[in-house]
């Protein structure tokens, strides 16, 4: 009771202060220094049409690299400590049912495509490498909810994975020898702005991380829905 | 417009706080805390929203000559979308670790664990 009593003491104080913060705000009627710069220059600069893609590949890509990595951990932690325990024994059990196999079959590989189509226009469009392979990841989820026994290839979510991953790095590395700088985008033409192909190496680069971010999620869900039901 | 997004916002973070501070199961817990996360992720957009202004995407409605004065502050959309992927990585590392716990005690009431207790 009395546990329960400071609780409510501490939200109400911190209602109080998100009541000041509300309160005291008034939105900003310009853009502020950064916004304005971004504004002004990704067009000219680097070619793309979506300017939050341009702050996380190019202006701010070594914080990207970093979020991947940590992303990476998370799947690689997830993945030993669920790995430690038993071996799961297939154990008969109730089909999923008609409907949900069949929609599986149809579903999946149009949930997939969804998701390469959104990490490949990720300049172009509300999009980009995070939310693809997330989509691409719900698709592997509804294989693993139609099929529980599936066993998805570890080997080849890692080659994914890790590929992925020496090219993203390749790649930041040849924006160091050939054009201004890690991760730069221009080691390929700029083109023009709303085209596929354009904002030099932003598509490639949201791509590998749509397809390194989908293998992870996988990962994370294949040794998730692996543990056995206790 | 703002306001009421970052009122929700806030009102989230604080459902969420509930919901960690009072219940005993650990995986009540981690859907609080995911609560709490999804306020903060709509505290930051309601940040960058600027009234009268469209989404920072260069198409045929906003040019990139008149996109200073057209779109809103792109910077908070960058962050939170680190912070919602972000988000779901620790969500997952909350949930292996609940299996684990739940293995070793047979119970998910955060009263069990008296191991840290002092």
């Amino acid at each position: 009771m009395i546990k329960r009593f400071i609780a409510f003491l501490l939200l109400i104080a911190i209602g109080g202060i998100f009541a000041t913060l509300l309160i005291g705000y008034t939105p900003d009627a310009e853009l502020n220094l950064t916004a304005r710069y971004y504004a002004e220059r990704t067009a000219a600069d680097l070619g793309s049409a979506n300017i939050v893609t341009a702050i996380v590949v190019t202006y701010r890509g070594l914080d990207t690299l970093g979020e991947v990595t940590v992303l990476f951990l998370s799947a690689a932690i997830v993945g030993l400590v669920l790995a430690g325990g038993r071996q799961r024994t297939p154990r008969p059990r109730a089909p999923v049912g008609e409907l949900l196999t069949t929609g599986t079959r149809l579903l999946a590989p149009l949930i997939m495509l969804l998701g390469v189509y959104v990490f490949v226009n990720g300049h172009l469009t509300p999009g980009g490498g995070f939310q693809g392979g997330a989509i691409v990841a719900s698709g592997v989820l509804l294989l693993l909810l139609a099929d529980p026994l599936r066993h998805f290839s570890h080997g080849l979510i890692s080659a994914i994975e890790s590929l992925a991953g020496v090219f993203y790095v390749a790649i930041g590395l040849l924006g160091l020898l050939l054009a201004g700088g890690f991760l730069d985008n221009r080691i390929l033409p700029i083109g023009t702005l709303g085209d596929l192909f354009s904002a030099g190496a932003i598509p490639l680069i949201y791509s590998l991380i749509g397809l390194k971010v989908g293998a992870e999620f996988a990962s994370m869900l294949a040794s998730l829905s692996g543990t056995e039901e206790l | 417009m703002a306001h009421l997004a970052m009122a929700t916002g806030f009102l989230l973070i604080l459902v969420g706080f509930y919901g960690a501070l009072t219940n005993r199961n650990i995986l009540r817990m981690i859907v609080a805390f995911s609560i709490a996360d999804t306020g903060v992720n709509i505290v930051i957009v309601a940040v960058g929203y600027m009234r009268g202004r469209s989404a920072p995407i260069l198409d045929s409605t906003v040019s990139a000559a008149d996109a200073l004065a057209r779109i809103i502050d792109p910077v908070p959309q960058a962050l939170v979308l680190t912070a919602i992927v972000i988000g779901v990585g620790v969500t997952a590392l909350m949930l292996a670790y609940a299996y684990k716990l739940y293995e070793k005690k047979r119970s998910l009431d955060i009263a069990k664990f008296t191991e840290l207790k002092w």
